[in-house]
């Protein structure tokens, strides 16, 4: 992406915190059980969203590269991927705050979808592993593919059936968006739009800095220097 | 067709009977390679001992590690459950690691690439090559369990049981196949495959421990009727989407 266009959307990527982080603490109410604890809901959903949303991504591109075997799809889908795990650190960063301050424990293995979480994390976090542990690159690109395909499915399979192992159990607590008060649904929407673009942002900026250093080596090779 | 393309390579006999050429030009079916894959995978099996004597040696070590890590004599129910699924799943990942070395090492996937045949082929051999020594590695750890941890008698429990393992496996085998592929070409081959297959054979263990904790526990109504079949249908349908997902992606690790 060219300087003007990553400029745009870094502009608006803050433009849109902003206006997040004051519908969450100025405007959303404070819920009645949890009190101020609850805003982190803000925070901990669309990273969560956004980073699953970002490994299917990497998925779907994975699969582009494997129908085209052009690499630049492959470079995509690293970055989503890679993003996606960042952003994972956060969700279980923000997760595990939240239910140290709700249910008096860092971990809760009742919560499915924090454990789903946890384990689809564990299958990303090889990802990289996996990748530079190849040393020609065109393998490299296909075996990542076909590990980010593999594990693209993965996500909802298994959240599945971890929901299942506990839905019986424990009834859901929190976590879920559908009958949230107006207010409180207006700020959520406009907190995971800003969440997608950032995530959105970071990509942009990874890609662009890839394609600099991919390209800034082409042309030294060119110059004879090493 | 049976129609035969008149075969400008012959020399003219001056209308001689000619025998009809031998039909070498045609591939043989996918049953005939997989029939001769999963042979070679046995054949090379039953010569070496390479992976069942060791997977079926570290099962019955790890149900001795149990015994004194857990300070009990028997277990039942939930905890039998959990002994036995973690067994069998770190024995199989003993025979993941080792199932395409030969193959990378010695000219295996050269040879199969140079090969008229379909490539899936190799994927149904290693697949039914792994079923194979789960199978084995179960017959002898199964019993091993019974005898040496088990609470409650294994009789009871193993017709359900069995319906577990059977569909357990073959989650097990289709993983671990593509697995074992994905990792045999990297550097960190034998620390690589375990760290792929853990997460993604979770919900085997989830549905595998589930459906056989209430076969296992004391007193517990073994048979086929006591198996939750709602862990049986979550095992079979990942079994399946598992399946097709690795055909779909196989093809492309076999690619150089």
């Amino acid at each position: 992406m060219n300087s003007r266009g990553l400029r745009v959307l870094s502009i608006s990527t803050v433009a849109a915190f902003c206006v997040s982080l004051c519908l969450v603490f100025f405007y959303a109410p404070i819920e009645a059980e949890e009190g101020f604890l609850q805003k982190i809901f803000y925070l901990h959903v669309p990273l969560a969203i956004v980073s699953l949303c970002g490994f299917v991504i990497g998925a779907l591109l994975a699969i582009a590269h494997l129908r085209t075997g052009d690499q630049r799809w492959d470079l995509r889908s690293y970055v989503a991927i890679h993003m996606s795990l960042i952003f994972g650190v956060g969700v279980l960063l923000t997760g595990s705050i939240w239910a140290r301050g709700s249910w008096g424990h860092w971990w809760v293995w009742s919560e499915p979808t924090l454990v789903s979480f946890l384990i689809v994390f564990l299958l990303y976090a090889t990802y990289q592993p996996l990748r530079f542990a190849i040393e020609d690159p065109e393998r490299q690109a296909r075996y990542a593919s076909v590990f980010a395909i593999t594990a693209g499915a993965f996500v909802p399979l298994n959240f599945l059936a971890v929901r299942l192992s506990s839905s019986y159990l424990h009834p859901r607590v929190l976590g879920s968006s559908s009958n949230l008060p107006a207010p409180m649904a207006l700020t959520f929407v406009v907190s995971l739009a800003a969440m997608a673009l950032l995530f959105a942002t970071l990509c942009s900026y990874e890609m662009t800095a890839k394609r600099t250093r991919i390209l800034l080596k082409s042309r030294s090779r060119i110059l004879g220097y090493r | 067709m049976s129609a035969v393309a008149p075969d400008t390579h012959l020399p003219a006999t001056g209308g001689a009977r000619v025998p009809p050429p031998a039909p070498r030009s045609k591939p043989p079916g996918t049953l005939v390679v997989v029939a001769a894959l999963l042979r070679k995978e046995l054949l090379v099996e039953l010569r070496t001992l390479e992976s069942v004597p060791g997977m079926s040696l570290f099962a019955v070590s790890t149900f001795v590690v149990f015994h004194f890590a857990l300070n009990r004599s028997s277990v039942d129910g939930d905890l039998a459950a959990g002994v036995l699924w973690v067994t069998l799943l770190f024995a199989a990942m003993l025979g993941v690691n080792r199932l395409f070395v030969a193959d990378a090492e010695q000219g295996g996937f050269d040879g199969f690439l140079l090969a008229p045949v379909d490539r899936s082929a190799m994927l149904a051999a290693k697949v039914l090559a792994l079923l194979a020594y789960l199978i084995v590695l179960e017959l002898v750890a199964v019993p091993a369990f019974g005898l040496l941890l088990l609470g409650p008698s294994l009789g009871h429990a193993l017709p359900g049981l069995l319906a577990v393992l059977a569909l357990a496996d073959v989650g097990i085998a289709v993983i671990g196949t593509l697995i074992a592929a994905l990792a045999v070409r990297t550097r960190a081959r034998d620390l690589l495959g375990p760290l792929l297959a853990l997460p993604l054979l979770v919900p085997v263990v989830i549905g595998a421990a589930r459906a056989s904790s209430p076969l296992l526990a004391l007193g517990g109504h073994g048979g086929v009727g006591g198996v939750p079949i709602k862990w049986l249908a979550t095992l079979g349908l990942y079994d399946l989407v598992f399946g097709l997902i690795v055909y779909a992606v196989f093809e492309f690790l076999l690619e150089d």
